[in-house]
């Protein structure tokens, strides 16, 4: 007769985290996103681009995801209470960044200035920046403090960013070589972020995670790379070598970049977000015995 | 300096949950929370089989990582080593209950009781609104602790000042003390047996010291 090596009792093993959802998952959906299209239209203001219209587009997905947020918070009026502690917290390092860069943002609309500008695309990395440090500081996700989880977390935020750019080429930048400037520059973004999703993925099983998380983040794998990085990287090709519709290409190809991003936070924030779950180094001496080996319940990895 | 830890003799404890029962009776938390609970672990392949009980609860760290992520400063980190949470200033943005790897947090959205909407007397006299849509945890019984301030009581040695779980224990597995002081009984239980701490490795530095084995 053979027993389950480990039967837990309740809640031992890591199990999914339920206290933010897709509320949450908005702010670093919409927000990365948000803050990546600022410092990519800031980039391309230094050729002459009017990105007035993008600018808009930046600081309203910014400003969606604050939203989500402020509606997922138990206490939301007391929400300002949140910028009390910038000595250690990237949650409050992340808020202070937002008045900054609607402030900046708006003065850019208001005054046309180039600095302004810049000025709206720094603070708009700083919010991806922060948003990706946020995650890495919560040691009870292990999916999300690995230290490989950072890099690909404000990667896809900017390769959202260069992608909704390279979408509104065919809007904003009529000359052919600033097209193909933008979308060279989202190809690479594009590899970057592949690169440093594989990277994370392989971490993740050489380091060893819990299996829920390993799970969820296995199954998006293949179509992420499939339909989220290859196919908007074809697409912008085609956009960029003057093929028949090759506007519509580029927009296309911006559109299903940033889905792909979108999927893949929602994936990182929802699905793979499991707890560290319990272990012990050792099992109690009782009577007589020795005592018994480690336990770790619920955790995978090579 | 003092510094307030627990220790649990795992070799002790035969997972009554009696300590469960007296932090819920203590505290008042509602259905589904328990701010101290027992995990019960079953391991190894028949004939060859152990069942383990592990008490679980805020370990209140050296270094909170929810200190840490608070961004409100609602979570403390107290000279005496107890991790409190200001129910006044916490938005209830659960950023702490990501941050804490030892699920001891929790943030219920509305008034629940054990029988339904209304309090049963013990939860009546205990209730807190403002623990309502915020962070909560277990507070080491933080007002028996202030308390021995003004008595000159010492916390866990003298019942009045001592957390609920640790006077409850049947088996006498739970200890709780300064561990400052080398006379307190959680510094002679450290020194004469081998002990681990969950989750060292996260370099959270928890104040709940698992006692295994005799030196």
């Amino acid at each position: 007769m053979k027993a389950a090596k480990i039967r837990s009792g309740d809640r031992v093993s890591p199990h999914q985290q339920h206290n933010w959802d897709w509320r949450a998952a908005s702010n670093f959906i919409a927000g990365g996103t948000g803050g990546g299209l600022l410092a990519f239209a800031a980039f391309a203001s230094l050729w002459g681009t009017d990105v007035r219209a993008l600018l808009v587009v930046g600081m309203a997905l910014i400003g969606v995801g604050l939203t989500c947020v402020w509606f997922e918070i138990g206490k939301p009026w007391r929400a300002l209470n949140v910028y009390r502690h910038l000595a250690t917290s990237w949650m409050t390092r992340e808020a202070a960044v937002a008045p900054f860069v609607f402030g900046s943002g708006v003065l850019a609309l208001a005054t046309g200035q180039s600095l302004f500008v810049l000025l709206t695309g720094i603070f708009g990395a700083c919010f991806v920046y922060a948003q990706a440090r946020i995650l890495a500081a919560d040691k009870g996700i292990p999916a999300w403090r690995h230290p490989r989880c950072m890099p690909v977390v404000a990667a896809t935020g900017f390769a959202e960013g260069a992608s909704l750019l390279a979408a509104a080429a065919p809007f904003v930048i009529p000359q052919v070589a600033g097209q193909i400037a933008v979308v060279t520059g989202a190809l690479v973004l594009l590899l970057v972020r592949v690169l440093l999703w594989r990277n994370y993925l392989r971490g993740l099983r050489s380091d060893g995670a819990p299996e829920g998380s390993l799970r969820a983040l296995s199954a998006i794998d293949g179509p992420l790379l499939k339909y989220g990085n290859l196919l908007p990287a074809v697409l912008l090709l085609v956009g960029v070598l003057g093929a028949p519709l090759a506007g519509a290409a580029l927009i296309l190809a911006g559109l299903v970049a940033v889905a792909g991003g979108w999927w893949f936070k929602y994936t990182l924030v929802r699905r793979a977000a499991y707890t560290q779950g319990f272990a012990i180094p050792h099992l109690p001496v009782r009577g007589r015995g020795p005592a018994g080996p480690a336990v770790k319940p619920g955790w995978g990895g090579t | 300096m003092t510094r307030y830890v627990m220790a649990i003799d795992l070799r002790r404890c035969v997972g009554c949950q009696t300590c469960t029962a007296a932090c819920k009776n203590a505290n008042a938390t509602p259905p589904g929370v328990q701010w101290r609970r027992v995990l019960d672990l079953e391991t190894g392949e028949f004939p060859d089989v152990r069942r383990s009980f592990v008490p679980v609860a805020c370990m209140h760290c050296d270094e909170p990582p929810c200190e840490e992520v608070c961004p409100t400063k609602a979570t403390t980190k107290r000279p005496d080593g107890l991790v409190a949470i200001d129910y006044d200033t916490c938005i209830g943005c659960a950023n702490c209950v990501m941050a804490c790897p030892y699920e001891a947090r929790s943030i219920v959205h509305e008034a629940k009781f054990a029988y339904g909407d209304k309090p049963i007397k013990s939860e009546e006299v205990r209730f807190d609104p403002a623990r309502i849509s915020v962070s909560m945890k277990c507070t080491f019984c933080i007002d028996r602790i202030d308390l021995a301030a003004k008595t000159g009581q010492v916390p866990g040695r003298d019942p009045d000042v001592t957390p609920a779980c640790v006077n409850s224990c049947i088996s006498g597995a739970m200890a709780f003390g300064d561990i400052d002081d080398p006379d307190s009984k959680v510094s002679r239980l450290l020194a004469e047996t081998q002990h681990f701490r969950m989750h060292e490795e996260l370099g959270t530095g928890p104040g709940v010291y698992y006692i295994w084995d005799k030196k």
